[in-house]
């Protein structure tokens, strides 16, 4: 094994500390050192979509970043989603509407959909379809997933107002 | 998979990055937004001595106007360009172009001088590179020089940069006020890679072009500047027949390759259905008027 590092961040308001080698992905850093599986890993380049996570409130994929360059910053995971045993409104939204097949995509979804709803609150169906399409469902069960959306919006509008 | 082992380096700034590249002499990469490094540290096509991390150094992200250009430090990232006033006001060719680079979450990381830096010719930024004529700013132990667009750009992911030039800006002209533009891309699915993409500007007078720039994508080992097909428009107007003498000076401008995703024909046909589509809608004239 190579040179370690440490790696100091706020994962899901807490904070967390880990040592691992600099060329740790973030995601695998999340999985292994911080034990956050929430997050999963896909194809390893960008393409799938289902290792995104908030970074500093921005969505990003964790398998296109180092752990180490995460020094610092503020990450948030499907795991910092529900609050006291609550389910987060665009969780409930996918329970309602049928957006889960396998759950694989599930996490890197919510997290891309939260930074697109953040970004665009009142968005057509057009737009929610191209925002996900940043994530691969390998289920192709977008039809249950773009209604979530749908559904979701205005409960966030609401509660973000 | 994962990365194979490198030396990390995360300088604070661009002289100690500049000095770390002329260290390593060619042996390390340097990271920006890495979304194109990364995928290729994962699958180890490429093994790097040392990384050097652009990511502390501040002063390579901004925008700011210097002089009739839009100055867009290397690290600026995508995400920030595209929400950017200074763009959407002085360069929104740039703006339209950045919503096709990927998807939001890659836009988060992704930076301008890393796209161009990477010249990858399917790319969205080296080609509004080439249509607006911009250029960038190489730093190396020697000091600072201004590379034109058509300095840049050698071959498929290769720039005339040397092994310890590191890109700090880009600077674009800003587009004449009034100017029509549109980016026209064709991919087999959002935020895919382009298989043909066309900048374009038009500045129209009355119902004559007094300037054209057009740029493609997609079609060659590098951005293709499509200087004859702006002739055309320049010379003979923006009405149906010229739009079409245009798009098919274009298909004959471009040298695509064959690849997986489409052949060299396909590719040329794009060309010429992408500029047409392009300067219709720079130039907001209707299909068929």
């Amino acid at each position: 094994m190579g040179e370690l590092v440490t790696v100091r961040l706020t994962v899901n308001g807490t904070p967390r500390e880990g040592r691992c080698e600099p060329r740790k992905l973030l995601v695998d850093f999340l999985r292994e050192d911080l034990g956050l599986t929430g997050t999963h890993v896909g194809c390893e380049h960008g393409i799938c979509g289902a290792c995104t996570v908030l970074l500093d409130g921005q969505a990003a994929r964790s398998c296109l970043m180092l752990a180490v360059q995460a020094e610092g910053s503020e990450i948030v995971t499907v795991e910092g989603l529900a609050r006291n045993g609550q389910l987060h409104p665009l969780q409930e939204a996918f329970r309602e509407h049928h957006g889960l097949q396998c759950g694989f995509c599930t996490p890197g979804m919510l997290m891309t959909i939260l930074d697109f709803l953040r970004v665009n609150p009142d968005p057509t169906e057009a737009e929610i379809r191209e925002g996900i399409s940043a994530v691969l469902c390998r289920c192709t069960g977008y039809q249950g997933i773009v209604n979530a959306v749908k559904a979701a919006a205005p409960v966030l509008r609401q509660r973000g107002a | 998979m994962k990365p194979p082992r490198f030396a990390y380096h995360a300088p604070a700034t661009v002289e100690e990055a500049v000095a770390l590249l002329a260290r390593y002499g060619g042996e390390a990469k340097v990271l920006a937004g890495g979304q194109s490094l990364m995928p290729l540290l994962n699958f180890r096509l490429t093994r790097p001595a040392a990384l050097i991390d652009l990511n502390r150094i501040p002063a390579l992200a901004g925008i700011r106007e210097h002089d009739g250009q839009v100055r867009l430090g290397a690290m600026t990232r995508q995400r920030a360009v595209e929400f950017s006033p200074v763009v959407a006001r002085a360069l929104p060719l740039l703006r339209e172009a950045t919503r096709w680079v990927g998807h939001l979450p890659i836009r988060t990381r992704g930076t301008i001088g890393g796209s161009i830096a990477h010249a990858d010719p399917s790319a969205e930024y080296p080609a509004v590179l080439a249509a607006l004529e911009g250029e960038v700013v190489a730093r190396s132990p020697r000091g600072e020089r201004v590379v034109p667009w058509h300095a840049l750009f050698r071959t498929y992911l290769t720039t005339s940069l040397a092994p310890d030039e590191l890109l700090t800006e880009v600077r674009l002209p800003a587009m004449p006020a009034g100017a029509g533009f549109a980016f026209e891309e064709f991919a087999r699915r959002h935020g895919d890679f382009a298989i043909v993409g066309i900048a374009a500007m038009v500045v129209r007078d009355g119902p004559r072009c007094r300037k054209a720039r057009l740029a493609a994508s997609g079609a060659g080992p590098v951005p293709v500047r499509l200087r004859g097909a702006e002739e055309i428009l320049e010379r003979e107007g923006l009405g149906p027949d010229a739009i079409q003498a245009a798009a098919r000076r274009a298909a004959e401008l471009v040298q695509p390759d064959s690849d997986i995703h489409a052949s060299a024909d396909y590719r040329r046909h794009l060309a010429a259905v992408l500029t047409a589509r392009a300067v219709r809608r720079a130039a907001g004239v209707q299909a068929g008027s």
